[in-house]
């Protein structure tokens, strides 16, 4: 016990170190996500047939003012909160899922308002810039969103109340064709999900 | 929401054709579904050739002198160029990118027909030149229906000549470019052939899916769910599309049925759900779940039974089938620099093959020639570049345009992809050995992901 005993300290201070600095080499995506709420996801309803002749063709702009904006208020029956973590925000260099070590704060913010509330769950949206390809950015999302989900289990938080979901470069928050407006779009955005009242 | 009307495969009505020569099988199979109680009498399509005279002796010998002398020859030839060699390369075909294009002339065309003739024949490797500059020329007019001839000057005598009826002054235009090809190459065209897309009003976020002809043209909306859409791949063999829809509030993988309407999630589970690839058999999909934890190729069944995960890599993407189903191809991350590659995994597991794209980086989106013979994909050097390289990997890739996502037609030599316009993708069809290439009109703000019909 007395040798057991110096290491343990020197031990504890190594993981917060690497935990601190976002080490780079640990493994990432380790953690399998937790399956779907128990109600099977729910059939699409039906779209549309292929009809029997030529269609007028849609000019550009048209119908753009009908369409409703995705995404939905419910995440798998929970309610979507995107105001509670959006000072958290975490961004990306280009082409990479990396966590940045200056991140650290957000995700730790993140981590303690999960603590303080246990009947949440998390959803980390992870989204690209417009100039990868499409669906090499959906991926890369993806993994920017998983990338957060680690670090936030790696602080303690449990990985089942984490989800994620990538919106490839659907989703920016800046529709500039410039390197400020990609940097800003390479990101992962937190929303809180509060069960509905009443679960 | 449309109400499902009963359909027919393809129930756009059949132009047909009047004339010497029997109607291409693709041609006759489409009449046989319109018109399931015409019985069509004619025998298969022969060649055009002299009716074959009773065989005597003396021509069988010679016939089967002919037959064997050939490729002996050729291979005498290749042996005299090429002796330093270890093995004799007959080159059959021309480098990529840089072959002529078959020149032909248009007479007697106008309008939309003229129009179509000219688009159909331009991405399939001709070139359009004055009458006594051609190879070929090809007359007609269609002041009526659409008629028209193909002679070949050189050897002084007509390949085609032909009269089209029925449907639209289009289709028939579409059917007599389809002829056109096949009188000259020898090989089937793909004037006829459809691809579906994904389509996004305001150039990025909510889209549709869309089934058009290839140029564009008939283009309908199969989904009006105004959520983000993305990755339509045909169901080869059925009047089905896969695709994924953020409809149900994750990105999912849908099957549809486009005769019905009637439509299934295939792929809903936790994380990502994208990127489904039906096997040409039609029998399997694969598709990049992340399920486990990263983003990575599975394999299921078309009704989304038999899951199975296939690699275990920290970010794969964009799985593709082997015209043998195989084998997939696919986008992959390795290493510590997470380098991106281009890999093949057989679908029954094991290792991983790695692609050399040696002199082209950052490879994605791949997509596999249906005769088996060239992989072609996107490669990011600042710019998106199309690129295509040989299958065996037996040569470095060539880069051929501006532009991502390719998808490959059924004559394994054009391309699909989509191309950036001022920060608005629109599609474009390429023809592979000639490099020539030309937009189709865009049907909204942002038009990509295209996937051909084959």
């Amino acid at each position: 016990m007395k040798i057991i005993k110096p290491i343990y300290p020197l031990a504890l201070a190594l993981a917060a170190t690497l935990v601190a600095t976002g080490c780079k080499h640990k493994p990432v995506g380790l953690t399998p996500l937790p399956n779907g709420p128990t109600p099977v996801v729910s059939t699409p309803g039906p779209g549309n047939p292929l009809g029997p002749g030529s269609q007028a063709m849609g000019s550009s702009g048209a119908g753009s003012t009908e369409i409703p904006t995705a995404p939905l208020d419910y995440f798998e029956g929970m309610i979507k909160d995107r105001t509670a973590l959006a000072p958290y925000t975490i961004h990306f260099a280009f082409d990479s899922a990396v966590i940045r070590s200056s991140d650290q704060a957000n995700l730790q913010a993140v981590a303690q308002q999960l603590a303080a509330h246990p009947d949440c769950k998390l959803l980390i949206e992870g989204n690209c810039d417009e100039r990868g390809t499409e669906e090499y950015n959906r991926a890369l999302g993806e993994r920017r969103a998983l990338a957060a989900r680690e670090a936030l289990a790696n602080l303690g938080v449990d990985p089942s109340r984490i989800r994620t979901i990538s919106y490839g470069k659907d989703n920016p928050v800046d529709p500039g064709h410039n390197e400020a407006a990609w940097a800003k779009n390479r990101r992962d955005d937190f929303v809180l999900l509060h069960p509905k009242p009443g679960t | 929401m449309k109400r499902p009307v009963a359909t027919q495969n393809r129930n756009r009505k059949t132009a047909r054709a009047i004339g010497e020569r029997s109607p291409s099988p693709a041609s006759l199979e489409r009449q046989r579904q319109a018109e399931p109680n015409a019985a069509l009498n004619r025998a298969a399509p022969l060649p055009q050739r002299r009716r074959r005279q009773r065989p005597c002796g003396r021509r069988l010998f010679a016939a089967a002198l002919g037959k064997f002398c050939l490729p002996v020859l050729l291979v005498i030839a290749g042996a005299n160029v090429s002796h330093s060699q270890n093995e004799i390369v007959i080159v059959k075909e021309q480098p990529i990118g840089l072959t002529p294009p078959v020149p032909v002339s248009l007479e007697g065309f106008t309008g939309e027909v003229e129009n179509v003739l000219k688009f159909d024949l331009y991405v399939q490797g001709f070139a359009f030149v004055a009458p006594d500059a051609a190879q070929y020329q090809i007359r007609g007019s269609n002041t009526g229906d659409v008629v028209g001839t193909v002679t070949d000057k050189y050897a002084g005598k007509a390949l085609l000549s032909r009269r089209y009826t029925g449907a639209s002054l289009l289709a028939q235009a579409h059917l007599f470019a389809d002829d056109i090809v096949l009188a000259i190459t020898g090989k089937k065209g793909i004037a006829q052939t459809r691809i579906a897309f994904k389509a996004q009003p305001t150039g990025s976020g909510p889209g549709e899916i869309y089934v058009a002809d290839f140029d564009g043209y008939e283009a309908q909306a199969v989904t009006s769910d105004g959520a983000i859409v993305a990755a339509p791949a045909w169901v080869p063999g059925r009047q089905a599309l896969c695709y994924t829809s953020y409809k149900l509030g994750n990105p999912d993988i849908f099957y549809h049925d486009l005769s019905t309407g009637q439509r299934r999630v295939l792929a809903g589970y936790s994380g990502l759900n994208t990127s489904a690839a039906v096997s040409p058999d039609g029998s399997k999909v694969a598709m990049i779940l992340s399920k486990a934890g990263s983003p990575n190729v599975w394999i299921c069944n078309i009704d989304g039974s038999n899951l199975k995960r296939l690699t275990t890599g920290i970010e794969d993407s964009s799985p593709c089938w082997s015209p043998d189903g195989q084998w997939i191809c696919f986008a992959t991350k390795t290493g510590r620099s997470e380098r991106r590659r281009l890999a093949k995994i057989s679908v029954h597991g094991g290792e991983i093959h790695y692609f050399n794209t040696a002199g082209v980086v950052n490879p994605s989106e791949p997509d596999w020639s249906p005769d088996n013979r060239w992989i072609a994909f996107t490669s990011q050097m600042g710019e998106f570049d199309i690129c295509v390289m040989p299958a065996d990997n037996h040569a470095p890739p060539t880069i051929l345009v501006r532009g991502e996502d390719p998808s490959w037609a059924p004559n394994s030599r054009t391309l699909i992809f989509n191309r950036s316009v001022g920060y608005r993708q629109t599609l474009s069809v390429l023809d592979v050995l000639t490099k020539q290439y030309k937009d189709i009109p865009r049907i909204s703000g942002s038009d990509s992901e295209p996937c051909w019909e084959r």
